[in-house]
Parts: C-alpha cells; structure tokens; sequence
C-alpha cells in the first residue's frame, strides 16, 4: 500500500499555481469543512450507537434502575460486588469454558482442511463449498435442524441405533451433555470460517517456496511446519481472538435450542433476562462492562503478544 | 510410494467423513419437511425415506401459517435499507480518511478502530434505550440504524480500494473544477464497484442471518424477520417436526442459492472481512 496522505501531497501542491487564483479564504474554509461533511454521518452514527451506550452502560452499572421508572439510585459498586458474590451469577463464565474447548476443535479441524484442500485433491471445490456453507445458514434454521439432529429419536439417536446401539438418555437433558452437544453445534457452524481463512492465507504463501521445499525433499509434514505454519500465523492469532470473544458471547444457538435451560446460560443469555425479564438494568449493565473488559483485554493482550498485526487504518 | 497412497486414502477418508457430518444433519432435516404427520408418528425413526418425496404439504403449511411472505418482506426492507446505507457510509468514510488531511484525522480513525474491538452484544442493554429514547423501538428501523452504525468491517475494505485509486485521476477531475462531492459521485464511487459487491455480500449474508438484534428490537409479529419468525415456529408448530423442518428448509434455500451463484467473490469477501 503507498502511503497516500504524505505522497499526494506535493502533487496537491504542485496543482495549486493552476488553478485560477480563487477568493482564498472562502476556498480554504470550504476546503476544511468538506472532509466532515463526509464524516458528518458516519460520526454521528458511531457516537450514537456505540459511544453513548457506552457512556450510559458504565453510568448505570453503579445504579439499581429497572430500565423504565425514571427514578435511579446510586449504589456504588453494589451490583459488581453482586454479580462476584453470587455464585449462580459467576457460573456462566463456566459454560464459556465448554464453547473455548469448542473453538479449539474447530481451529484444529479448520486449520487440517485448510492445509489438505490447498494441495491438489479431487473434488477440491465441491469440498471447500460443503465445508463452509455452514456458516452462512441461518442461526435459528441450525438451531432447529440440531434440536431435531439431539431429541430422542431424532438423527443422532437414529444413526446410532443403525450401528446397533440405543443410548438411551437425552442429549439435551444434563448440564454436561447438553453443554458438549451445543458446543459441537457451534463446532459444526463456524468450522467453515476457520477453514476459509486459513485457506485464504495458506494460498497467499508464495508457490515457489513447496516447489523449493519439494526439491529439497522435504516431506508433507515439513512443508506445513516450515512454510504453512509461520506463514498463518497472523490469521491464527485472529482466529484466537475471534473465538474467545465468540465463547464469552454464545447466544443465537443455545438460546434457540434451550432457552438457557439445564445449565446451558450463558453470559449473554443471562445478561439479556436481567435487563429485559427481570429489569434489573443496572445489575445486566454491571454484567455487560464485566464482559467487555475481559474482551478489551484478550484484546490487548493479543496486540502485545503479536505485534506484527497488520492493523493499518491509514 | 505405499505410505504416501495409505495416506491419501486417510485424506480422502477424513474430507468423506466431513461430508457426511456436514450434510446429514441437514439432509435428515430435508427429508423430515417432505413427510407427512402420519409418517412422523410411526416409529420408523428419522432416517427413512419420505412416502412421497414431493410432499410438499408441509412447505405450504409453513409459508402461509408461519407468515414467510411477511418475514420475507421485511427482511427485503431491511436489507434494501441496511445495505444501502452501509455502502454509502462505508465509502463516504473511507474517501474522506484516505483523501484529506485535516485536524484530528487520527482522532476519527482512533474512534472507528477503538469501536471495532467493541462487540455489539456487550453494550446492547445501553444500546436498547438509546433506540427506545428515539422511538424506533418495534420498528424496522431500529435494526437499520443499528446494522447502519459502524460496520468497520465494510469501511476497511472500502478504504482498501480507495488506496488503489490512482489520486492523479482526483486530480484530473479537480483541475476541470470538480468539487469533493462530484469527484466522490463520478470517480471514486463508480471505481469501487467490486468493492461494493463485496461488502453486499458479506453485509447481506450477516443481516440475513442474524437473530439477535431483530429478536430485541421488534417482538411485534408482522415485523419478524426471517429468523424471528422462523423462531416463533416453536411455539404453534410445538412437536411438529415436519413443519418446523419445512420451515427451516424455506429460510436455508435462499442462502444456499446464493453460495452456489456466488461461490468465489463469497470466499473472498469473507477472507478480506475477517483479515482486517
């Protein structure tokens, strides 16, 4: 990418004697007001639904409102010390653990078809469609289709039965199971991301270096550990990122498939029924700055851990 | 030669082995919608074969007693809505950060960067009374607006594209008198083309599919979206696998035909979203 902002800027320069001398004041103003005139929305969106939430999120952590009567008392950090001494409050954070697992597998598998699709294989687009279109159907249609794939006679419990065997408790019926299935749910729906990513940049690793590789007689599993591997690791450490913000927020699937039921709430799930069954606005609004700033900083952290991200706005 | 074939075979093995874990939660899915209510009842477990495979029964049942038009509909509205401003915000954005120098320039770009890293779900309980305050509460607008926001995602891959434009073209067009918003209309916009098909794509497929803000922001009932109405389904539908699948089946097959259409810019898009 050239640097645009400094290299355009003697062109601009050298443009200027050209131009028939105009009313220089008017001009100059027209001239800095035009950028935020462009900006003028975008910005105005960005404070509205991002910043102000903010603001107010924090505002109302340290108050008991209900979200509707216009009175609000300050408690100071009540609703914090609340949500940390209130065991049932905490647990959700153990449900992220089923869907951090989760994201585990999924990488590792993604990463596996990733690696095997970028070589000549048969069938290789038909594959590399099958494996992503999970992640493009809709969130309730999958959670429909694994309600049905987990009920007693339903697909898994009909496969089974096939190789003879009949388990017979519901999928959906302990904390545990009902936790592995989701997750194998959410396993099964974001594969294809990992996968397309990692493929992504396994493809942008320059040919020549396998055919090198090749000459050199290094074998499959060398190619991958000395040139696919350093090669992603960007994109490694943004899938990372993306599935622990993705873990602590698990919400279309279990919601759809449970409601929240036998153990499986999780932080949103829960943050949702404070603010809006139970109208405990403040105590949710707690909830939700307790959860952004674990993601601000794995966030952080990511940044200092990796610095080479290619984080280059302008 | 033998160990590099055997493991071929287990490559082969594990992508058929993908392909089954992919499809049959969907196929068995497919030929649940084509059954009828008499068939789901005898214990013939999931994986027969439908009597009929072009019962398509269960398909009206759920187009016309689940409401599909109406969702259909306004998911159109809103994606009309949503897309539209999402493309002329992002590029608008991305023309004026890479065009100009002007004071507190890496201020803005600090805001928009800064509001990536925030995920929309943690706010959205601040975020609700902020649309309430202004009304659009159970309107289609409150998911425009908030789909609208601040997609960095589209603004990042925008500005991309405006780094590709040569600035003499700016410049040409500035020397025959054209204004910012002119060289904006006539160069920069028309040159972004795969830029917004791109952005169409991916923005097209999130607001397609997402549940969460329509399900908060509009429980009134004709103004489900697909997925709102799709989820309503568990209530009337109760057990009836049939017509819950039917439905499912209804709200897949758009997106299905797409991918197929679209395969290689879909996989782009994504590529290009993700690896800001």
């Amino acid at each position: 990418m050239t640097d645009t902002a400094t290299g355009e800027a003697p062109a601009r320069l050298a443009a200027e004697p050209a131009r028939a001398a105009p009313a220089p004041r008017r001009a100059r103003l027209w001239r800095g007001v035009t950028p935020w005139l462009f900006l003028l929305v975008p910005l105005a969106l960005l404070a509205v639904f991002t910043y102000a939430p903010i603001v107010n999120m924090v505002a109302y952590s340290f108050t008991d409102w209900d979200g509707v009567s216009p009175e609000l008392r300050w408690t100071g950090t009540g609703n914090y010390t609340e949500l940390l001494t209130r065991p049932e409050l905490f647990e959700v954070f153990f449900v992220s653990g089923y869907y951090l697992a989760a994201s585990v597998v999924q990488i590792a598998v993604g990463l596996y078809f990733a690696t095997v699709l970028s070589f000549d294989v048969r069938f290789r687009t038909f594959f590399k469609g099958l494996l992503f279109f999970p992640y493009l159907i809709n969130g309730v249609a999958i959670g429909f289709v694994f309600l049905y794939f987990f009920q007693d006679g339903g697909t898994l419990d009909s496969v089974l039965a096939l190789f003879g065997r009949h388990p017979d408790h519901a999928w959906l019926g302990t904390p545990v199971s009902a936790n592995v299935s989701l997750a194998g749910v959410s396993v099964w729906r974001y594969t294809g991301l990992s996968f397309v990513l990692f493929l992504g940049a396994i493809q942008s690793i320059p040919g020549e270096l396998y055919e090198a590789a090749e000459l050199d007689g290094a074998n499959r599993w060398q190619q991958f550990r000395h040139i696919i591997a350093p090669g992603i690791r960007p994109v490694l450490t943004l899938s990372v990122i993306l599935s622990i913000s993705g873990s602590l927020s698990a919400f279309d699937i279990p919601y759809i498939m449970t409601g929240g039921a036998t153990g499986t709430e999780t932080f949103v799930i829960q943050t949702v029924k404070l603010a809006f069954q139970f109208n405990k606005t403040g105590l949710a609004s707690a909830a939700a700055v307790v959860l952004l700033l674990i993601i601000l900083a794995v966030t952080w952290l990511q940044r200092r851990l990796v610095p080479d991200d290619r984080v280059d706005l302008v | 030669m033998t160990r590099r074939t055997a493991l071929r075979a287990l490559v082969h093995l594990s992508l058929i082995g993908a392909a089954v874990v992919v499809l049959l939660p969907l196929g068995v899915v497919f030929l649940t919608s084509l059954k009828t209510p008499k068939e789901m009842a005898d214990d013939s477990g999931a994986l027969t074969l439908p009597d009929d495979p072009l019962n398509l029964h269960n398909y009206v049942t759920a187009f016309r007693d689940g409401h599909m038009l109406l969702s259909f509909a306004n998911t159109a509205f809103i994606l009309v809505f949503a897309i539209g401003g999402t493309v002329l915000i992002g590029s608008m954005t991305a023309y004026a950060i890479d065009r100009f120098r002007f004071r507190l320039k890496k201020l803005v770009v600090a805001l928009f960067l800064l509001a990536a890293l925030v995920p929309g779900v943690t706010t959205q309980v601040a975020t609700f009374q902020i649309v309430n305050s202004f009304g659009m509460f159970d309107t289609r607008w409150a998911p425009i607006a908030l789909y609208m926001g601040t997609d960095i995602v589209s603004i990042y891959i925008f500005l991309q594209f405006v780094r590709s434009i040569p600035t003499s073209l700016d410049e040409a067009a500035r020397l025959d008198g054209a204004n910012a918003f002119r060289i904006y209309r006539t160069i920069i916009f028309p040159l972004l083309r795969p830029a917004v098909a791109t952005v169409v794509i991916v923005k097209g497929i999130a607001v397609y599919n997402d549940f969460y803000i329509p399900f908060l922001y509009m429980p009134s009932e004709d103004l489900g979206v697909i997925s709102t109405s799709l989820f309503r389904f568990r209530g009337p539908f109760g057990a009836h696998w049939e017509t819950i699948s039917a439905g499912a089946i209804l709200v897949i097959l758009p997106t299905l035909v797409v991918f197929l259409c679209l395969q290689r810019f879909i996989y782009n898009g994504f590529m290009r979203g993700a690896t800001r």
